[in-house]
């Protein structure tokens, strides 16, 4: 075997002073090039106004609702850091960005539709609808992500009943405010806005479903969907409907956001069920997003209905769950 | 402009600003800031990476001839060898930390998920492509023949954006803009190939005897 001998380092090799001394130049550019891609990406909220948005407010009077689970929370900066709100651009860090200026003052929520008494709610009125509770409930995402988190609202069925919802009415469809003025973004979100949802009534009626005002003993940041949306625990994420404006008992099976976009990925129902899979993923498992830097956290089973069985399962009685996915 | 390129100082200064990305991610890690969902977040990153050095690996015979660059060439190994390496990454990401080795459920991922399916097809491809990178494996291919493997990556830039595509949920805006740049990339070859074979209808020899390796 032939070594070849490297020859020696020669005048050829020394690095021209000019590179030498331009290192820190180089390194300067560097940090400079940084702050510029930075500062650009800031701009949008800068041109808008910064600082003239919502923001939350402490709450207090409410008591602890007993059927919490007792894992543990997710940390209130992944909860507010990490959004699904596409009214506020499709990057999970976009909703915090751009949601900053989104004033959610004065709201109000109207209740229509096949019902006795239509009326149109203020905040103040849905504060005060009925006493407030902390709920801490699993959120699990049709991703594959989930979150533990410490709500605070009272059962949707107290606004509902309120209402006198007549024998027409069978489904209960919601629908999230949309301004293309305050959210730049939403038109290139790919899905048709206003978002809508909608539920069975019975589902619409169950004490877990909640209408949320606030989360970690606030009232609710904007990019989680101030200042009301709902939380509907043993059900995907995006049926949780943000930034609530109103509420329509209807006769036949209201159109949801997800479903208009792709029917065969996103059912009506979207149950959290581990052995329907998603088309593109499996549905068995799931990354619970907790305290810490979370690179080594080992995904964990997903439950039937999201752990609430108990609380919904009997709903579905005799439904075949592949088909009404 | 050819005295930089041919300068070797050129690489040494390209090499790091390629190690940039991951250096990024390595920064942020340390800083705890890899979003609530790191693992996605790293996954995204190095997919995301994967596909640009794709393009600029394609990208770089038209700019030869386009801007009359010939010795931009120097970089085109390089910055192949880091599409491998962030594919490499995007795909070691998917095994270790989010599937966190459970081969048989990534089997059936691979079989069951367009997705994945098409993703692990085009990381597939560039295995070889990584191996015979070298000037001892150009040797020995014969400039020819390892010219027709290295076209490979042609597939591989489809899967890969086919790949993005499929998998996000309703912004096709970047995934468009990959399809956009790949497709003209692409777009170009088609026409010089087609020029070329007008060129020289009769004469046997399908390619100009100067074709070598770095021609592609």
């Amino acid at each position: 075997m032939v070594v070849k001998k490297q020859p020696d380092l020669t005048y050829k090799d020394v690095t021209p002073k000019a590179f030498y001394m331009g290192r820190r130049n180089f390194l300067l550019g560097l940090l400079v090039t940084l702050g510029a891609v930075e500062a650009w990406k800031k701009l949008p909220a800068v041109l808008a106004g910064a600082g003239t948005g919502s923001v939350p407010v402490k709450l207090s009077g409410y008591t602890k609702w007993p059927g919490s689970t007792t894992e543990q929370e997710t940390p209130i900066e992944k909860v507010t850091t990490y959004n699904n709100f596409y009214e506020f651009g499709t990057d999970k860090g976009d909703p915090s960005q751009n949601a900053k200026n989104f004033v959610t003052t004065p709201w109000t929520v109207s209740v229509e539709g096949e019902c006795a008494k239509p009326r149109k709610y203020s905040m103040d009125d849905i504060m005060k609808l009925a006493p407030l509770e902390e709920r801490i409930y699993r959120h699990r995402c049709v991703e594959g992500w989930s979150i533990v988190v410490p709500w605070i609202g009272y059962s949707l069925s107290a606004i509902l009943k309120l209402a006198e919802p007549g024998p027409k009415a069978k489904y209960v469809a919601f629908e999230s405010y949309y301004d293309p003025k305050q959210m730049p973004l939403a038109r290139s979100s790919g899905i048709q806005l206003p978002y809508v949802e909608g539920l069975r009534l019975d589902e619409a009626m169950n004490p877990l479903t909640l209408l949320c005002v606030g989360m970690y003993g606030e009232t609710l940041p904007n990019q989680d969907g101030a200042p009301v949306r709902l939380v509907i625990p043993w059900k995907y994420g995006f049926k949780s409907i943000k930034s609530l404006v109103r509420i329509r008992f209807v006769k036949d099976m209201p159109d949801t956001t997800w479903n208009l976009y792709a029917s065969n990925e996103y059912g009506f129902y979207s149950n959290v069920n581990p052995n329907v899979d998603h088309p593109r993923w499996s549905q068995a498992t799931e990354r619970r997003l907790g305290p810490g830097l979370g690179l080594f956290t080992r995904r964990i089973p997903t439950l039937m209905f999201n752990g609430y069985a108990d609380q919904v399962a009997s709903m579905y009685a005799g439904m075949d769950l592949r088909k009404n996915y | 402009m050819n005295q930089i390129l041919t300068s070797k100082w050129t690489k040494v200064v390209v090499f790091p600003l390629c190690l940039a990305p991951l250096g990024w991610l390595v920064w942020r890690g340390l800083h705890d800031d890899l979003t609530a969902d790191p693992i996605a977040f790293i996954t995204h990153t190095t997919g995301d990476w994967t596909l640009r050095f794709v393009v600029i690996t394609l990208a770089i015979t038209p700019l030869r001839k386009i801007l009359r660059l010939p010795q931009l060439i120097r970089f085109r190994r390089m910055f192949g060898l880091f599409a491998f390496f962030y594919a490499f990454l995007h795909f070691s990401t998917w095994i270790g930390l989010d599937k966190f080795f459970a081969w048989s459920e990534m089997w059936k991922d691979v079989e069951k998920r367009r997705f994945i399916t098409v993703g692990f097809t085009g990381f597939v491809l560039l295995i070889p492509l990584a191996i015979t990178s070298t000037a001892g494996w150009i040797r020995r291919l014969g400039g020819k023949r390892w010219q027709m493997l290295h076209r490979l990556i042609y597939v591989t830039a489809v899967l890969g954006v086919i790949h993005y595509y499929w998998l996000v949920k309703s912004d096709v805006r970047k995934p468009l803009v990959y399809a956009f740049l790949v497709g003209m990339l692409l777009a170009w070859r088609l026409g010089v190939w087609l020029i070329g074979r007008r060129g020289q209808p009769v004469s046997g020899s399908v390619r100009p005897p100067a074709a070598t390796a770095e021609s592609a």
